[in-house]
């Protein structure tokens, strides 16, 4: 049974919420309006009078092939981030799971690099590979590949997705180990029993039972990659060469604060803030009804 | 189908705790064997070592033939049941029970053909399509008993699986496992802490204590004639009473510290006239009247269980007022502050050296 606590007045619960509310207010309800309402509008050049357009800026969007190709590039950059991230965090959760030795240590160092901010992930991932200083670029050399994120896209690309993957490591080990550490060592113990080997005990069992915290993580990882990733960009990139690396959160920023489109930047933050609700509430529905035993 | 032998086996844990030392024994193919002591005195990591799960320190265990030492639990051919069921809450009961016979690459009109047939003897037909988040805990330790039983095994391993369930369901489910063991004829290994379920069900008994067995027998062999103070108090509930005395000095008897008469029982002869320790069930003293009676005892406290009641006292001229229970028969009515007048049934007294505990014989 659930307990309720009932106030007699009215006064003290309103007191109570009062600061998230106000938080949420003025950080979130109140910038987002105003998101809204300029997306609906076109302002001159200047900024000096703006004219009331509907949904023209959405329908500019729609049809501008730079955006679609942003689009795109967001899918896969984030499809890769996550990706990435969720598997380099699930092989290290094993493996801690079963370290005894220093296990402590092991952990803390995993979980640092959460710390650092994302524009120092990036700058820290940028000086490795850099084609002319860059350890990893060295290497790269020395094994044959001519790393250059100055000009190719696809090399810039992948600086991208692996400065943001590395960040969100620590996060997703964080709740994989805890997710392992939940299942209860009989069970492994029983399948070894029932004749499966290391590998197939982890696909067969612990994978499963570890799918709520796995699909939490993929939701997590997704709106990480979407939203949380400008810092990195904007360090390393900086959305080149050629736009290969504007990945629709760094579009917002470029077309609104650089190119002072603020109409149709206001648009595209618009339909991020869409695809956010949009996965928000798919996890609560899906999270509430599948994966849970 | 195989029996079951340790020879020699010692578990030492990495931290330098020594949980075994040194189990010799050897189980009958199709032996119920039950392995009973206190928490912490190492059943349990003797069958982890059976199955495979504990590394063997010293000695070797084998099953049938073979040593099993080294081999992973998959290529060791037995079954375990857990203590919570440690079934895969993913699973549908018939996934759970296939499971085993799945990595084995049992071919699939086979599973099918052993999990109906383990169904039924368990009574699961109706329950197959079930996740067990959807069973009662009978039904439960029944899906985790059939997890085991179509694997047809060369041995049942058993850790402690009825101590979930509540006390009625505990002796259903110890009726059914008996039977079930009896009909299937597989060797078995049963760790319990519960003295009752180690008696009713076990072919032979190993009652372990710090990390040896203290006596390996029959359950009544052990009830009858207990090897050491140890098993003696652990094995027959209520306890056993310990009443310290002196050898009289014709070795006729025993003179109990606190009782002012001679407890005309003889010591065996090993006794020498010495300090010995005077052993007696609760269920081996008798009111009588004061002139037949070996010792007397001022009722402290009753607990009245309907069939018998148990009579908690101290003995009435006791300096140290060593305590005394005593069984008596339901329909007699005991008051606390009462004096019983008790009489010792002789073939029934035991006799400890108390300085090693071992039985005097």
């Amino acid at each position: 049974m659930e307990k309720r606590v009932v106030f007699s007045k009215l006064g003290l619960p309103i007191l109570l919420v009062a600061p998230q509310i106000v938080i949420t207010l003025v950080f979130f309800i109140w910038p987002a309006s105003q998101a809204l309402y300029q997306s609906l509008l076109l302002e001159d050049a200047f900024g000096l009078r703006s004219q009331f357009v509907w949904l023209d800026n959405f329908i500019a969007l729609f049809s501008d092939p730079h955006y679609l190709d942003s689009f795109a590039r967001t899918v896969v950059f984030s499809a890769a981030t996550a990706g990435l991230s969720l598997g380099v965090a699930l092989f290290l959760a094993a493996m801690a799971d079963r370290v005894l030795k220093g296990a402590t240590a092991y952990r803390t160092l995993i979980v640092w690099p959460y710390a650092v901010a994302p524009a120092v992930a990036g700058v820290l991932w940028f000086f490795m590979f850099n084609p002319s200083i860059g350890v990893l670029a060295y290497l790269l050399k020395w094994l044959g590949y001519d790393w250059n994120h100055y000009l190719d896209g696809t090399d810039a690309m992948m600086l991208v997705i692996l400065a943001a993957s590395w960040k969100q490591v620590s996060y997703n080990f964080l709740f994989f180990l805890a997710g392992l550490q939940a299942i209860p060592r009989s069970l492994v113990e029983a399948a070894a029993i029932d004749g499966a080997r290391p590998f197939k005990r982890f696909w067969t069992i612990i994978f499963p039972l570890l799918s709520p915290t796995a699909f939490f993580l993929l939701v997590v990882n997704i709106v990480y990659a979407f939203f949380d990733t400008f810092g990195i960009v904007h360090a390393t990139t900086s959305g080149g060469p050629a736009q290969s690396t504007t990945i629709l959160v760094y579009k917002v920023f470029s077309d609104g604060f650089i190119g002072l489109d603020l109409g149709g930047s206001a648009a595209q933050s618009v339909v991020l803030m869409a695809v956010v609700i949009t996965l928000t509430v798919f996890q609560f529905r899906y999270i509430e009804r599948k994966v849970a035993y | 189908m195989a029996g079951l032998e340790f020879i020699g086996v010692r578990k030492t844990y990495p931290n330098g705790v020594q949980a075994i030392h040194g189990i010799d024994m050897a189980v009958a193919d199709g032996e119920f064997v039950v392995i009973v002591g206190p928490s912490g005195c190492g059943k349990s990591t003797l069958l982890r070592m059976v199955a495979g799960l504990e590394t063997v320190t010293e000695g070797e265990i084998r099953i049938g033939e073979n040593r099993v030492n080294e081999l992973e639990p998959a290529d060791r051919n037995i079954a375990m049941v857990f203590q919570n069921y440690a079934l895969y809450p993913h699973m549908s009961v018939f996934d759970n029970m296939a499971y085993g016979l799945r990595n084995r690459r049992t071919p699939r009109d086979e599973i099918a053909r052993r999990v109906a047939e383990a169904a039924g003897t368990l009574q699961l037909e109706g329950l197959l399509d079930r996740r067990p988040g959807q069973l009662s805990g009978g039904q439960r330790q029944r899906v985790a008993m059939g997890r085991a039983i179509v694997r047809e095994p060369e041995a049942f391993l058993f850790d402690e699986p009825l101590s979930n369930l509540d006390a009625k369901l505990r002796v259903q489910m110890r009726l059914e496992i008996k039977r079930l063991q009896r009909a299937l004829g597989t060797t078995s290994l049963y760790v319990t802490h519960d003295q009752v379920e180690a008696m009713t069900l076990a072919d032979r008994l190993i009652v372990m204590n710090a990390g040896v067995a203290e006596q390996v027998g029959r359950p009544l062999e052990i009830y009858d004639a207990p090897a050491t103070l140890f098993v003696a108090g652990f094995i027959g509930s209520p306890a056993m009473n310990f009443l310290p005395g002196t050898v009289a000095d014709d070795g006729s008897g025993a003179n109990l510290d606190g009782v002012d008469r001679t407890l005309l029982v003889a010591p065996p002869a090993s006794a020498g006239r010495g300090r010995i320790m005077v052993g007696i069930r609760p269920e081996h003293l008798e009111p009588v009247s004061r002139e037949e009676a070996a010792m007397e005892v001022v009722v402290e406290l009753v607990e009245a269980l309907g069939a018998d009641s148990l009579v908690h006292g101290l003995l009435a001229d006791g300096g140290e007022g060593a305590a005394v229970t005593v069984r008596l028969d339901g329909a007699r009515r005991v008051a606390a502050g009462e004096v019983l007048s008790l009489a010792v049934a002789p073939n029934h007294v035991h006799f400890f050296d108390p300085d090693d505990g071992k039985r005097l014989a």
